[in-house]
């Protein structure tokens, strides 16, 4: 069959997949007073729409920010804008001012479902297909079973069509980013990830990857010729792409850093709710949480992430590979994600969007972290009763990885591009051949806690004396295996540079 | 994990099919579920909470049992399950009852009973021969029937969103067929007998049956040239056969007869007074004569050659379950559809009867198949068609008539409703779709028609 046949039915298959998804309730259906993410994203058009520019982010009788205040960068004001002039034309009732706080009916939630529809389809779902399409030294067909996997990942799909999120519309651009930064159109790159920066800060957990690569690049290039041109170029383009997204914030010194005050919540404290990061693992025992004062709970946390994210961005900027380069995302989001400020459980999918592009050269690791990674919002998924969709698709997602790779046989030492670590444990321990066999282990161990876990959580009540008992040994667990997980991708990377197979010469 | 490994590997990719098409079935349990939902819920109450002599006089709802014995039964068996999941839907007093339970037992016991589907469809997979094609999996025949059938988008909507049980019951219908083809004669006869006692709307296949049995099973040898030989006809296994549709029919009927309840089983499986087309109409012939009597009717009154005092008004586009009378057209009664359906299908079973033998021979698998609903279309040797590389499936007119179903849907659902005629003529969607479609079926049951009698006289003239 031609291969854009099989890509028609990959993008069928994955957009059949969340439309029935989205048929599910959303986060916060029903539930009076404050609903959930679906309201606070409506609130955001009715605000958009009603209201000037610089009342978005500012507390007033009309825009209540204890309501779902806006606290996503200006470019996901401007989508909301979008969105409810859409929603005015179909049914003013939807955007009006105050009154339609709380508004729900079939044809609302049909309306929202298709902008996440809508900006998937024109954002997240070509950068996926041309990533896919792009991959070099494997099979077409290999293409289309990648892009497959990549779009059935159940994470994304359950928050976004069932939870309720736009988080395709960031992964979507920061995508879009690392496939110009891969291709050597820095400049298109850049400005991608500019954008996908002002949509949601969170995607800061992936910034550093990028400026280590860029860098590297330029000092390859030479930093007294073309690397300083290309510095220079790439500067302009990110100064130029967010004066453009904070143009009408810049007014005013007072209107930025209220936007930034909104985006920083540093007053929230080192976690809200359960979340599978280290903090929130740690509290269970010490409760640092009330021990610490913030600005210690600030330092330590700020001091913790630099230092596991230090050894990969290193070798970024002195040896930039496209190869490194994605690695390296993996490792600093996972970073971020266990030891910064403020996380929330969705921030795992800033994770799952690096995995997704090393599937192809690590798919045994990768498929094993995105079921966990969609195990850790297991708490969040009960809650918003999305359990039948999210076991339907961690299924499927997990019978199309098996088809499309040999997973059982993907975990020897060379398959998991752990050869030069072996062979550097070797000089000392001669006997240590057994690392596949730990790995496996380790596995089955992960894969029968997690689905256990799940059973316990939908079929029996906690105790009355620890009501958060399933949440808090959800997030444990999820916690230990990332802390595995940041281990290994470490060790990769910083083990790569003896192999040097991945220098690509860039001219 | 090595389950899933053995999956993967090339031989298992029906499993593969199989389990993807269930998990697609589960994400559909939210759907939007028609009102045949209410009508098997209380079906699953009356054969629960009332004795036998009660089901065919049961009245409560609107939605009375009028289907045949076996699948009054299979109800029965359902609501034991039932119970566990919600005492309440079993209630013949809940009317239009409905909870997350029930849904969710309801949707699973569709999901489950599809199991016969996929293990007929592998059946007939058996029966194909598939040497000649290439080794890339998606040319294989098997592979194509596989998918065709078990992704069956039709039979999707139609039992895992509108809610019914086609699924099973198509499964009972393909492995009949399955064993027709594999020359287990008896079993097939047998499967076939018990079908019509679960879905009596399968008289519609009942002379193809028939008539195949007598000519394949009958008639034991046949001469050289493959016609019958006249002498070589078997009584003793025509009486086998009458005696295994005997046999079933008594087991279900039986009960039913000793109640003296004869009479009113028949008047709840054929209700003739429902009229020539349902409240929406089935894309077939009658819709085509309704429209045009209907556009017939308006140019009469337009022209004057009518009297609009003695028409009654939107008698057909009402949407109303009800008989009635044609405006223009003569009007059409039970019996003359029954002969217009003889008529339909005489030449298919004269050109079988005359030298259909053997079943194996692609030309003559067609010939099973004038079935009127476009759901029952296991195209076995469209597949040879499939992959005839030299030229293309459709010639330029049925291309750009398939094309036109998206503008018309579009048209269905979105413009239209933004329109002024929506509250003045809130059929026409239904009405449009209904004979547009009934043009392709229609068409598409002519050709067949032509490539059967086309076939047979080739096949002759070949063999003399």
């Amino acid at each position: 069959m031609e291969n854009w046949y099989w890509m028609t039915l990959v993008v069928l298959i994955g957009l059949t997949v969340r439309w029935t998804v989205s048929l599910n309730p959303y986060s916060g259906a029903g539930k009076p007073p404050m609903f959930g993410d679906y309201e606070a994203q409506r609130h955001w058009q009715e605000i958009t729409f009603n209201l000037p520019v610089k009342d978005w982010y500012f507390n007033s009788s009309d825009n209540n920010l204890q309501y779902w205040g806006l606290d996503y960068p200006p470019l996901t004001a401007y989508h909301s804008l979008l969105c409810a002039y859409v929603a005015e034309f179909i049914n003013p009732d939807w955007v009006a001012l105050h009154t339609s706080r709380g508004y729900e009916s079939q044809a609302h939630k049909l309306f929202m479902r298709t902008t996440v529809l809508v900006a998937d389809l024109f954002i997240y779902i070509p950068a996926v297909l041309l990533y896919c399409y792009s991959l070099k030294e494997i099979s077409p067909k290999r293409k289309m079973a990648v892009a497959l996997c990549i779009l059935l990942y159940p994470g994304l799909i359950l928050i976004d069509y069932g939870h309720f999120q736009y988080n395709s519309v960031s992964l979507g651009f920061a995508l879009w980013g690392v496939l110009g930064v891969s291709y050597d159109w820095d400049l298109l790159g850049s400005l991608a990830f500019c954008l996908a920066l002002n949509y949601k800060q969170m995607e800061l957990y992936h910034s550093l990857p990028f400026f280590c690569f860029l860098l590297g690049k330029c000092f390859k290039k030479g930093l007294k010729g073309k690397g300083f041109v290309l510095l220079m170029k790439i500067a302009c383009t990110v100064l130029a792409s967010f004066l453009l997204c904070w143009l009408p914030f810049f007014t005013e010194r007072e209107h930025a850093l209220q936007v930034l005050r909104r985006l920083f919540p540093v007053d929230r404290g080192l976690f809200e709710d359960k979340v599978a990061n280290i903090w929130c693992s740690v509290n269970v025992f010490l409760k640092i949480k009330e021990i610490l004062p913030r600005h210690i709970q600030l330092a330590i946390s700020f001091c913790l992430t630099f230092l596991s994210l230090l050894p990969a961005c290193i070798k970024l900027t002195l040896q930039p590979s496209s190869k490194g380069f994605r690695f390296t995302l993996v490792s600093c989001a996972l970073s971020f994600f266990l030891f910064s400020f403020q996380v929330h459980e969705k921030s795992i999918l800033l994770v799952s969007l690096p995995v997704c592009l090393v599937l192809n050269e690590i798919p045994f690791m990768s498929t094993w972290f995105l079921l966990v990674s969609t195990f850790s919002m297991l708490p969040l998924l009960l809650k918003d009763e999305l359990l039948m969709p999210s076991v339907v698709t961690v299924m499927a997602f997990l019978v199309v990885c098996v088809t499309s790779f040999p997973l059982c046989e993907s975990t020897s030492e060379e398959q998991l591009q752990l050869t030069p670590f072996a062979v550097s444990v070797r000089r000392r321990l001669p006997g240590f051949t057994f690392l596949p066999r730990i790995i496996q282990y380790l596995f089955l161990s992960s894969v029968i806690t997690m689905v256990l876990l799940t059973i316990l959580s939908v079929t029996l009540n906690p105790p009355q004396k620890l009501p958060d008992l399933f949440s808090v040994l959800v997030c444990s667990v999820s916690c230990i295996n990332f802390i595995f997980f940041l281990v290994y991708f470490n060790i990769v990377i910083v083990w790569d540079s003896k192999n040097g197979r991945n220098r690509k010469k860039i001219k | 994990m090595a389950a899933f490994t053995l999956a993967a590997s090339g031989d298992h990719w029906f499993s593969a099919l199989a389990l993807g098409v269930t998990l697609l079935k589960c994400l559909l349990i939210p759907t939007y579920h028609s009102t045949d939902f209410e009508v098997h819920r209380n079906w699953l109450a009356i054969t629960h909470s009332l004795p036998i002599s009660q089901w065919y006089y049961e009245a409560t709802s609107e939605w009375t049992l009028d289907y045949p014995p076996f699948f009054a039964w299979f109800e029965y068996a359902l609501s034991h399950i039932a119970k566990y999941f919600d005492q309440e839907m079993l209630n013949i007093h809940n009317l239009n009852y409905f909870s997350s339970r029930t849904l969710l037992f309801q949707r699973f016991s569709v999901i489950l009973t599809d199991a016969l589907f996929f293990y007929a469809v592998h059946e007939c997979c058996k029966c194909i021969d598939g040497k000649k094609t290439s080794k890339e999996l998606t040319e294989k025949p098997k592979f194509i029937l596989s998918v065709l059938l078990l992704w069956n988008f039709g039979l999707l909507i139609v039992d895992h969103i509108h809610f019914q049980y086609n699924g099973f019951l198509s499964g009972l219908m393909l492995l009949s067929i399955a064993r027709l083809f594999q020359k287990r004669h008896m079993e097939g006869a047998f499967l076939f007998a018990v079908l019509l006692h679960f879905k009596h709307i399968y008289l519609y296949v009942a002379p193809a049956y028939g008539i195949y049995l007598l000519r394949s099973y009958c008639f034991t040898a046949s001469k050289p040239d493959g016609t019958v030989r006249w002498d070589s006809f078997s009584f003793v296994r025509v009486i086998s056969l009458g005696l295994i549709v005997f046999l079933v029919s008594a087991l279900s009927l039986g009960p039913f007869i000793a109640l003296n309840q004869m009479p009113q089983v028949f008047s709840r499986l054929f209700p003739f007074k429902r009229g020539l087309c349902h409240a929406y109409w089935a894309p077939n012939f009658w819709a085509l004569y309704n429209a045009l009597d209907k556009a017939l009717s308006v140019i009469g009154l337009e022209l004057k050659f009518l009297d609009p005092n003695q028409i009654p008004r939107a008698s057909m586009t009402s949407g109303l379950v009800q008989q009635f009378q044609h405006t223009v057209l003569p009007s059409v009664s039970p019996l003359a559809t029954l002969i217009c359906t003889l008529i339909a299908i005489l030449h298919f079973v004269c050109g079988k009867s005359r030298r259909c033998n053997n079943f194996s021979d692609s030309d003559h698998d067609r010939t099973l198949l004038p079935l009127p609903s476009a759901l029952h279309c296991p195209s076995i040797s469209s597949l040879k068609t499939l992959f005839r590389k030299e030229k293309p499936l459709f010639n330029w007119m049925e291309t750009v008539y398939l094309l036109g179903l998206g503008p018309l849907e579009v048209c269905c659902e979105f413009i239209f409703p933004l329109t002024s005629w929506k509250l003045k003529y809130p059929f026409i969607p239904l009405l449009l779709t209904s004979v547009y479609c009934a043009v392709g079926i229609t068409y598409a049951w002519a050709r067949l028609y032509v490539s059967v009698l086309t076939g047979c006289f080739v096949s002759k003239t070949k063999k003399q």
